[in-house]
């Protein structure tokens, strides 16, 4: 009620009281930046000197070591100083000498990054898929039959955010130790003494999908929680049994969040090393393990660029479509 | 009689189960329940570890206060490495959050009342910051600060520092944001026509409407930076900027002891107790304006 009552009445007593300051702005001969609804008459440096601090932490940090890193693996390399990089700043210098050297790495010669990049996919896909599953399961049971416990769970359910990502992982390494608890368990059917941390793409892919699908749980949980009850009950009035209400109604209502959902959990899971060097070995290494070993490696900077590179381009078209999709939605709010 | 009534009694059984439409969803019931004890046990186990009275942080000796106080070396009341990683992990998440906080804050502001080209490059840079995986901008930086900032910024706790900023100034924007976009400009507006300058209006209006949503972000910016290992790893200089996590991680690739898992229950606690902290204080001041609490600073 209060609202129709300002939209009918202020735009009369708002003009008039704009209408000195408009003048004032034009005799100066300074354009400015008004903000057309309140009127209110800002210098025309005073919001982007807000943007300001934060655009220069980022050009520094954020635009100019991506650049750097261009430099880098378009640079050549000091054979004479251990094959350290010499990066080439200016873009008409750029080779693609020591950047075709690697990617080469990926399909002809000895082909050593082909393995971990195939497996990437592999293991990313899988688990990423069962985050999906298991993911939209416990968002659905909590979005619609966690009745009492509901903020209990939710609390569960967004605890793992802060509990670093290491230390869960880290658990999970003396709980797979060849004598602890989950051989202890498994012993019975037939696993006594298993290595599970030898290498095993099953326990590379578990260990994914523990360390991100609270990612996906809490954007389909969100949308799952907004559905309103009458469009479900709507579904079972027009004769639809559970299930195609389920297939009809709400499962393309969540459409847009399972795909936010596998976005936000992909995205990290391709830069992944850590995951595979607590869990794994060479024989599970992912993309992420190639570029770490170039880090501690004495001269891997090239390599390191050239490899970052060719992942930004991996994971190029997901971040568009994230950075689109939030986009949207500020624009909808 | 009996058979009469047949038809209409309850079938039991599977087949009953499934043909009642008001069956309790136990399949569901049964994944998340098992989904939240996979998610949390192997964290209380890791936890109940660090107070083994062995070295093995895998099969249970007893109970024993070694690897917090008594080992007069592993402990990491004594260890010194321990303490000194601990110091540098606070020192780093302290001074991110005095300097992240603020200057995202200030950037969500200026975004928000300011939608000139300028500012969209700007925003699209900074949401691209917030999805780009670590590992990317953590070897982007790495590479940085070692050719062309290698002679007046080398690799060491300053990197260290950039780099936690540069990873970490989204997150007040992106939930300073959200909150003004809930607040509106009416209040400054109000502000404003009772005479207040624009600066008054953000100080004495804008700021204190903003408190919550700033108290979250300095919880969340300072618990992630507790448990922010890419960057840091990428950005460390040896062994004189090493983190907790770092330490953590370099140990369980050695041959970890329950000394590790100590460890990383003070890391554990430190962050539960700040983001604890964050939420009570939102629920605090966010009373009656939302619907508050822990559901609403779950979905920032």
């Amino acid at each position: 009620m209060p609202e129709i009552a300002t939209e009918t009445t202020a735009p009369v007593g708002q003009e008039q009281a704009e209408e000195p300051r408009r003048r004032r702005r034009r005799r100066r001969g300074d354009p400015g930046t008004s903000d057309e609804r309140s009127g209110v008459w800002y210098p025309r440096w005073y919001w982007p000197s807000f943007i300001a601090p934060g655009t220069i932490a980022l050009i520094f940090l954020f635009v100019l070591p991506f650049y750097v890193v261009f430099s880098v693996a378009f640079g050549t390399v000091d054979f004479n100083n251990f094959g350290t990089a010499v990066p080439y700043y200016a873009p008409w210098w750029w080779s693609f000498h020591t950047f075709n050297g690697t990617l080469q790495q990926f399909y002809a010669g000895s082909h050593i990054y082909q393995d971990p990049l195939f497996r990437t996919f592999e293991y990313v896909i899988a688990a990423s898929i069962i985050c999906l599953v298991v993911g939209y399961a416990v968002a659905y049971y909590t979005a619609r039959f966690a009745t009492k416990y509901k903020g209990l769970i939710l609390i569960l359910l967004v605890s793992p955010f802060w509990i670093s990502y290491l230390m869960r992982i880290y658990a999970w390494q003396g709980l797979l130790d060849t004598d602890g608890p989950i051989n202890v368990i498994l012993g019975p059917f037939g696993f006594r003494n298993t290595n599970f941390l030898e290498g095993k793409p099953i326990t590379i892919i578990l260990g994914l999908v523990y360390g991100y699908i609270p990612f996906m749980i809490l954007p389909i949980y969100a949308s799952l929680d907004r559905i309103q009850e009458s469009l479900l009950e709507a579904g079972r009035d027009l004769g639809g049994s559970g299930a195609q209400t389920f297939w009809r109604v709400t499962l393309p209502l969540s459409r847009p969040a399972i795909l936010a959902g596998i976005v936000i959990v992909t995205l990290p899971m391709f830069g992944d090393y850590y995951t595979n060097d607590l869990l794994g070995s060479t024989k599970t290494s992912m993309f992420g393990n190639l570029i770490s070993q170039q880090t501690e490696a004495t001269a891997g900077s090239t390599r390191a660029a050239s490899l970052v590179l060719i992942l930004s381009v991996i994971v190029l078209i997901p971040m568009m479509y994230y950075l689109r999709e939030t986009k949207r939605q500020v624009e909808q709010a | 009689m009996s058979i009469a009534a047949a038809p209409e009694a309850p079938v039991r059984g599977i087949r009953g189960y499934f043909r009642n439409p008001w069956r309790r969803p136990r399949f569901l019931q049964a994944t998340t329940i098992g989904y939240l004890l996979w998610s949390l046990l192997p964290v209380i186990i890791a936890v109940i570890f660090s107070f083994n009275a062995g070295r093995s942080r895998a099969s249970w000796q007893g109970f024993g206060l070694r690897w917090w106080t008594a080992d007069p070396t592993d402990s990491i009341l004594h260890d010194a490495e321990i303490r000194a990683a601990m110091l540098q992990t606070f020192k780093l998440s302290i001074l991110t959050v005095i300097i992240a906080v603020p200057l995202g804050t200030l950037f969500a502001i200026g975004i928000d009342r300011w939608h000139g080209r300028p500012a969209r490059a700007a925003n699209f840079t900074m949401l691209l910051s917030f999805v780009v995986p670590e590992i990317i901008l953590g070897v982007s930086l790495y590479i940085l600060f070692t050719s062309l900032f290698k002679n007046f910024i080398p690799l060491g706790t300053n990197a260290q520092l950039l780099g936690l900023i540069a990873y970490q100034v989204s997150y007040p924007v992106i939930i300073v944001r959200a909150r003004l976009l809930s607040i509106g400009p009416e209040y400054e507006e109000a502000a404003m026509d009772l005479g207040g300058t624009p600066n008054q209006a953000i100080r004495r209006v804008l700021l204190p409407l903003l408190t919550p949503a700033i108290f979250a972000s300095v919880a969340l910016v300072f618990a992630d930076t507790v448990d922010d290992f890419v960057t840091v790893q990428a950005l460390s200089a040896g062994s004189t900027s090493q983190t907790l996590a770092m330490k953590i991680y370099s140990a369980a690739r050695a041959s970890p002891t329950p000394e590790v898992n100590a460890a990383a229950t003070v890391m554990l606690i430190s962050t539960l107790l700040v983001i604890a902290g964050g939420v009570l204080f939102y629920k605090r001041f966010s009373k009656g304006q939302e619907l508050g609490g822990a559901t609403d600073f779950a979905q920032l």
